[in-house]
């Protein structure tokens, strides 16, 4: 069962902080050096992870996953197929855990959070106009409120990348406050859309703001947007999240999104988390991944390594 | 970090992302039980009689046993390099050269598994990096000189391009392939036959690659391996027969052959000790600034000429860099050269482990401030944790000397003056790194610095293309790429 946190407090800021005390927020923020990031990121994929470490990576990038479906064409009755296979992932073995949430629009928040009640799977929705964010502030609050009050208990929103990348850090931040009071006890995860800031510097910048502002999460992706996850822009994330806990005492979760399709992909991120924040952030309370055919993948991984071989495709269920 | 929360855990679900126990199989090298001497393309056992154990310093057991070379094996191998130069390398045409170095390049890489193995059993360094850099980089080498072999004209237009004969080449231990190639490479590339010492310690992929030599069907007596201590070595470079010595290794042997080459006629390089300076501006990008310091002093457990062993940190930014850096120094993974997890290996000899453990011993006496993480070494074999030594003044021996182990001695510096003043203030100039976020800085310091390669923004970069090598009592003569052929062709120069 998950056990979500306590939401964060006020935004480390203030509400409306000016502009200038956001500028040198943001300053103090240290470059990144591309190459060596990516460097580092690559250097990290080489850890093995085999046999009984495996099986408990897996266990754990299961109890990670954020379970997703954002289409156009959702329904109610897709819903409540894939609040079946969130609570129990794998139906000929009930020794298999639930998954984090259930990531869904914000009009099937009602019906996911009808499948989910008292599973212990959360009910996640993107809120705020996702996935342009191109909205009114009050807008994009309103919407997040909506579906806080019909059983979200997560909330995840994108920033405002095109008031980011003009400069105007003041609407990013109070966007974001906005939404967060809007949310209520909903926890927020904030994404930061990383294909579309690029620089390595950008993401590290508006993952702390981000976090100064209050996001729960900070997340890489919509899905929406190609690239979508990597490694390198998780790895940065998470020094972010490490330079956030050391200036503030507070524990802020990530989430990578988008792109991560197998557990080999999954359990790459797992190192990358158990290197840079270290067992305190090796939980589905402070880490999950957004994707939809993962789960799949990480079923079929945990199967063989039960039964010593690979079973088809077609022995785990498509929701 | 903290622990987690305990409601958040499951029981049953441990927290920690554990690696599984992922030993490379030490089956893959196959070694004999004892090597005699690889002359004119045979294995002869040695006229000396003797024969010296090469351990593997990660278990203290011994793998094989190499010859000793004594002054008789060193002629008769010079003799062998120089029949096949006079008789069949030497009247070898260029591309035909070309062709046999593309040839050993590809069973490099061919047989680059079973090597890395080798490596790390005779040697003690990590898996991952015999793996992804020694032997990689060493049949990059020789890719990168086998295309010159035919070329020497376009790339020394009016130079006298023709070879020196035969070549003595005495390698160290902490990169024992890799050196092999640095060496022979260029020699064979251009002409030259070589007669190479490996070092003592670690003799076993320098015999292997005679083996290959010979399935690659270099000629007889093209390339020779005489194994043995100091004296093989010292007995290599003395024979009259030789035209051109090259040695890696410290600075005190270096300074010994200089001394008894001079007037000799023999030419001469030298690829010596070092004590790089890595420069940490208030501007650097500091995680990775903090991964190309861990990477420049424990990197083969900092048994690399140019680590970068003194670092010199902006005053601004010195508390905080000092933080992150000894956290991450916890994440290091110490223990079993074959273990594909580890990321320090073991020391590559009682007598280096002995040289680390007195230089740290004289740091803690002169005042310095002692900081290793806690970590597990295991019982057997030689092991060294990674240190860091805080409150380290100029003046202080390691701040000085060469310690060649996992040992950073840590200062600090106010202005870019300083920085260059401290970097610059050591008898080497081997390597030298600078970080910063400035294009201008970068460019400022590099003029100054005297060294003779700086990394800017990374550390420990090569590159077959790119010459190395050092200044003042680093050595002299550069390897790789064009500037590495001309110690040994005719019109290169040098001493």
């Amino acid at each position: 069962m998950l056990t979500l946190l306590p939401p964060t407090e006020v935004p480390i800021l203030g509400p409306a902080p000016a502009a200038a005390a956001i500028r040198s927020f943001l300053g103090a923020v240290p470059p990144v050096d591309a190459t060596g990031a990516e460097e580092r990121a690559a250097a990290l994929a080489t850890r093995s992870v085999k046999r009984e470490s495996k099986r408990r990576a897996l266990r754990l990038a299961v109890r990670m996953c954020d379970l997703t479906t954002l289409e156009g064409k959702d329904t109610p009755g897709k819903v409540r197929q894939l609040a079946a296979k969130a609570i129990r992932p794998d139906p000929t073995d009930p020794d298999i855990p639930s998954v984090a949430a259930l990531c869904v629009y914000p009009a099937l928040v009602p019906h996911a959070a009808g499948a989910l009640a008292g599973s212990g799977v959360a009910t996640a929705s993107v809120a705020a106009y996702f996935p342009s964010g191109q909205a009114p502030r009050s807008a994009r609050a309103e919407e997040a409120a909506w579906a806080a009050e019909r059983g979200a208990d997560e909330i995840d929103m994108v920033i405002n990348r095109g008031a980011f990348l003009s400069g105007d850090f003041s609407a990013v931040y109070q966007e974001i406050t906005s939404v967060k009071q809007a949310a209520g006890e909903a926890r927020l995860k904030v994404i930061l859309e990383t294909g579309e800031l690029v620089s390595y510097d950008n993401v590290r910048r508006a993952a702390m703001l981000a976090m100064a502002a209050g996001a729960d999460f900070i997340k890489t992706s919509t899905g929406k947007v190609s690239p979508a996850a990597t490694r390198p822009v998780t790895l940065v994330m998470l020094e972010a999240i490490r330079d956030f806990h050391d200036l503030t005492g507070r524990m802020v979760g990530m989430k990578p999104a988008g792109g991560i399709r197998t557990a080999k992909d999954a359990i790459g991120y797992l190192v990358l988390l158990s290197e840079t924040l270290g067992a305190a952030w090796m939980t589905p309370a402070r880490f999950r991944f957004g994707a939809s055919s993962l789960l799949n993948d990480l079923l079929m991984q945990l199967r063989r390594l039960r039964d010593g071989r690979y079973q088809s495709p077609d022995y785990f269920t498509k929701d | 970090m903290d622990a987690p929360p305990a409601e958040v855990i499951p029981p049953g679900e441990p927290a920690v992302l554990e690696y599984a126990d992922s030993r490379e199989a030490a089956q893959l090298a196959e070694i004999r039980d004892s090597y005699g001497l690889w002359i004119d393309g045979a294995w002869s056992a040695p006229r000396s009689g003797r024969f010296f154990p090469t351990l593997n310093p990660a278990t203290e057991e011994t793998l094989s046993r190499a010859a000793a070379a004594g002054e008789e094996d060193a002629a008769a191998a010079v003799e062998a390099a120089r029949r096949a130069y006079d008789k069949t390398w030497g009247r070898t045409a260029p591309k035909e050269r070309s062709k046999f170095l593309f040839r050993i390049a590809r069973m490099v890489q061919e047989r680059s598994r079973e090597l890395a193995v080798l490596e790390t059993l005779d040697g003690g360094k990590p898996i991952k990096e015999s793996r992804d850099f020694d032997i990689p980089a060493a049949a990059a080498h020789f890719f990168h000189y086998a295309g010159w072999a035919d070329k020497l004209e376009y790339a020394f237009p009016g130079l006298d391009h023709r070879p020196l004969g035969v070549a003595g080449q005495i390698i160290p231990w902490n990169f024992p392939l890799l050196m092999l190639a640095w060496k022979v490479a260029p020699a064979l590339a251009t002409g030259n036959t070589v007669v190479l010492k490996p070092a003592e310690t670690t003799p076993l992929t320098a015999l292997a690659f005679a083996e290959l030599t010979e399935e690659a069907g270099l000629p007889p007596g093209v390339f020779n391996v005489v194994t043995g201590g100091g004296d093989a070595g010292a007995a290599v470079a003395g024979h009259p027969g030789v035209d051109k010595v090259a040695f890696t290794g410290s600075t005190a042997v270096g300074k010994e052959i200089g001394a008894r080459l001079a007037g000799s006629g023999k030419r001469l390089t030298l690829e010596l000790g070092g004590k790089a300076p890595h420069v940490i501006f208030d501007d650097a990008p500091v995680d990775q600034a903090v991964e190309g310091v861990v990477n420049g002093i424990f990197f083969n457990q900092g048994h690399v000429c140019c680590a970068g062993s003194r670092l010199l940190v902006q005053e601004s930014v010195y508390e905080p860099f000092l933080a992150r850096l000894k956290r991450r120094l916890g994440t290091l993974r110490v223990g079993d050269p074959l273990d594909k997890n580890t990321d320090i290996g073991a020391i590559n000899s009682r007598e280096q482990l002995d040289k680390i453990g007195g230089l740290v011993e004289s740091g803690v006496e002169e005042g310095a401030d002692l900081y290793q993480p806690a970590c597990a070494l295991p019982e057997r074999g030689f092991w060294f944790p990674p240190t860091l030594f805080t409150g380290v003044s100029q003046s202080h021996r390691i701040a000085q000397e060469e310690i060649f182990g996992p040992v950073l001695s840590i200062m600090t510096f106010r202005t870019p003056d300083e920085a260059v003043e401290k970097a610059n203030n050591t008898p080497y100039g081997l390597s030298a790194g600078v970080w910063t976020d400035k294009g201008s800085r970068i460019l400022w310091m590099a003029d100054r610095l005297r060294a003779g390669v700086v990394w800017a923004n990374t550390f420990n970069k090569f590159d077959p293309a790119s010459p190395f090598g050092g200044f003042r009592e680093s050595g002299f003569g550069r390897e790789g790429g064009r500037h590495g052929l001309l110690p040994y062709v005719r019109g290169g120069g040098g001493r």
